[in-house]
């Protein structure tokens, strides 16, 4: 596929040559078309070789060693997490725990905090376009600790009805918790507005950044948040790990999530003092070799910038709104372009996502079909599922073109 | 242009022969599948001898899945309970003619699932149906 034009000020030309799976083909002559990145991104040389460098030259378990791997490993372990704290603007690295994923992280405070916080007669305060990650966990701890859940509700245009949004503030929740950005609607919510009316109303508040760190700046002092779960597989990074950052304060008062080594500063037969923060919630060996890798999405992005990366997928999704509304039977969901990251949730007249999915597939054209983990905001939608086609800073306009090609065919098929 | 989407797949979505409801029925079941939203009822007229004598289906779900029904459904029509029972998955995998990977495998089964679990119930066919 010819190189095109750069956009903007990202190179994507140059930048596609750094991801080695892009040039595969899925079958003999057809080229991957990768707009699956809001489900999984693709990895970059730099961040491959820089976790094969560290099996190969620096490997051990970390802390602890008195061995020169082990100091050599402990600190490029913690150096990650300096990169990460920098990465979204915490005042300090004690302030990232380093988790498997998002999910994790979200687990990590419902378990912890809410533990320590929620009860009876408690609220928390969610809204209808979070992902399962940020719904699930809260449900198990509701059952068990007696508190109770709101969403709050969207616009027509599939944005936080903020209205609605305030009075649910004034039945006070003790949390509220959103997601910075929508996997399925793409909509970008106003995060720092959201935090200060919580604040104001008393509340703690947790941002489920999977969808946002990867794609924009994302700043936990500039958007005065009090907890920000995050995964490195979609920036970049390895599967494997995700991070918590959280408010120093709070994260002091938590109780541990998990017990273990690693966690304790002193351990007796019949009681445990837990360790320093970020020790006191990463019990067991951590994930070493990702970290590694962590720390090198997030230099390669910063390097890009991530100002550059956003206006680039701003122009993407444009661009394919766009062309999208063009085809005959489509419709998609969520806000206008300029409040939505680089993700087209949309359904092709009444052809099941999957069959428009696979089509596609024979295509090279890989895309998302289903609920995308987001079954309550789907039941909003009154739709089973969706195929979802998202951008990041390797895609070009010639690969949207190849989607609508593509769903062009898909209604030949079923013309 | 798609072996997946051959004529025959795509035919049986748009022109089914057998949707519809028997009311009443000898047997009828309905499951569906939530990571897809493919949802297939089932019912059937089985006579004193056990064969079954009309059959129908309903339901929504993919080209895949509704096809796979329309074609299971007209299938069973004739069989006794007991062929029904032995009939295998890889009868019908081979009656849709395509091949499926194993996300769309359970599009295609589902149908096959509704059937027996509609006829013996899930716990008898428990082993079975896990694997479908
Ligand atoms: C908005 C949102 N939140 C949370 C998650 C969960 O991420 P992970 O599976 O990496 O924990 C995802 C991933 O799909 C997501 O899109």
């Amino acid at each position: 596929m010819a190189v095109p034009q750069t956009l903007d000020t990202l190179d994507v030309g140059a930048i596609r040559k750094d991801f080695p799976i892009l040039k595969r083909e899925t079958q003999e002559g057809v080229q991957l078309v990768y707009l699956d990145s809001a489900a999984s991104s693709q990895k970059p040389e730099q961040v491959i070789h820089a976790m094969s460098r560290f099996y190969e030259t620096e490997y051990s378990n970390v802390h602890r060693g008195i061995h020169t791997l082990a100091e050599e490993a402990t600190a490029a372990f913690e150096s990650a997490r300096d990169r990460v704290a920098e990465f979204v603007g915490a005042e300090s690295s004690r302030q990232i725990v380093f988790t498997r994923n998002a999910t994790e992280a979200i687990n990590l405070v419902a378990n912890s905090w809410g533990r320590a916080n929620l009860g009876e007669g408690d609220l928390v305060l969610l809204t209808q376009m979070e992902h399962h990650s940020n719904i699930v966990p809260w449900q198990m701890m509701a059952s068990e600790l007696g508190f109770k859940i709101e969403y709050a509700p969207m616009t027509d245009d599939q944005r936080i009805d903020l209205a609605e949004y305030g009075a649910l503030l004034e039945r006070q929740p003790k949390l509220v918790g959103f997601t910075q950005m929508s996997n399925v609607l793409g909509t970008i919510n106003p995060v720092a507005e959201m935090a200060e009316m919580a604040h104001a109303a008393g509340a703690v508040v947790l941002v489920d950044g999977a969808q946002s760190v990867p794609h924009m700046v994302v700043n936990v002092a500039d958007l005065d948040i009090d907890f920000l779960a995050f995964s490195a597989h979609k920036l970049c990074g390895p599967s494997g790990i995700g991070a918590l950052y959280g408010r120093r304060e709070l994260l002091e008062e938590m109780p541990p999530f998990m017990g273990g080594g690693e966690m304790i500063k002193r351990v007796q037969f019949d009681a445990f003092v837990a360790a320093e923060l970020p020790s006191k919630f990463e019990a067991g060996t951590p994930p070493i070799a990702q970290a590694i890798g962590f720390g090198a999405a997030v230099d390669y992005l910063s390097k890009l910038g991530m100002p550059a990366i956003r206006q680039h997928e701003q122009e993407m999704i444009e661009r394919a709104l766009e062309q999208l509304e063009e085809v005959p039977g489509v419709r998609v969901y969520g806000p206008a372009a300029e409040h939505k990251g680089g993700v087209a949730a949309f359904t092709l007249a009444d052809t099941h996502p999957h069959d428009v999915a696979q089509i596609l597939d024979r295509r090279g054209i890989a895309v998302r079909a289903g609920h995308h983990c987001a079954m309550p905001l789907h039941e909003k939608l009154g739709l089973p599922a969706t195929t979802r086609a998202s951008f990041y800073l390797y895609n070009t306009p010639e690969e949207i073109d190849s989607l609508i090609e593509g769903l062009y065919a898909v209604r030949e098929v079923f013309a | 242009m798609d072996d997946l989407y051959r004529e025959q797949i795509i035919d049986r979505y748009k022109n089914p022969q057998m949707r519809g409801n028997l009311d009443p029925h000898d047997y009828s079941y309905e499951d569906d599948n939530p990571l897809c939203g493919d949802r297939i009822r089932m019912d059937l007229r089985v006579d004193g001898s056990g064969r079954v004598t009309e059959a129908a289906f309903s339901g929504e779900g993919c080209a895949i899945s509704q096809a796979s029904a329309d074609l299971l459904t007209e299938k069973v029509v004739g069989m006794s309970l007991d062929e029904v029972k032995s009939y295998t998955k890889d009868e019908l995998i081979e009656m849709l003619g395509i091949d499926l990977g194993p996300v769309r495998l359970k599009c295609a089964l589902l149908s096959l699932k509704v059937l027996k679990a509609g006829v013996y119930g899930l716990d008898e066919l428990e082993e079975e149906l896990a694997a479908l």
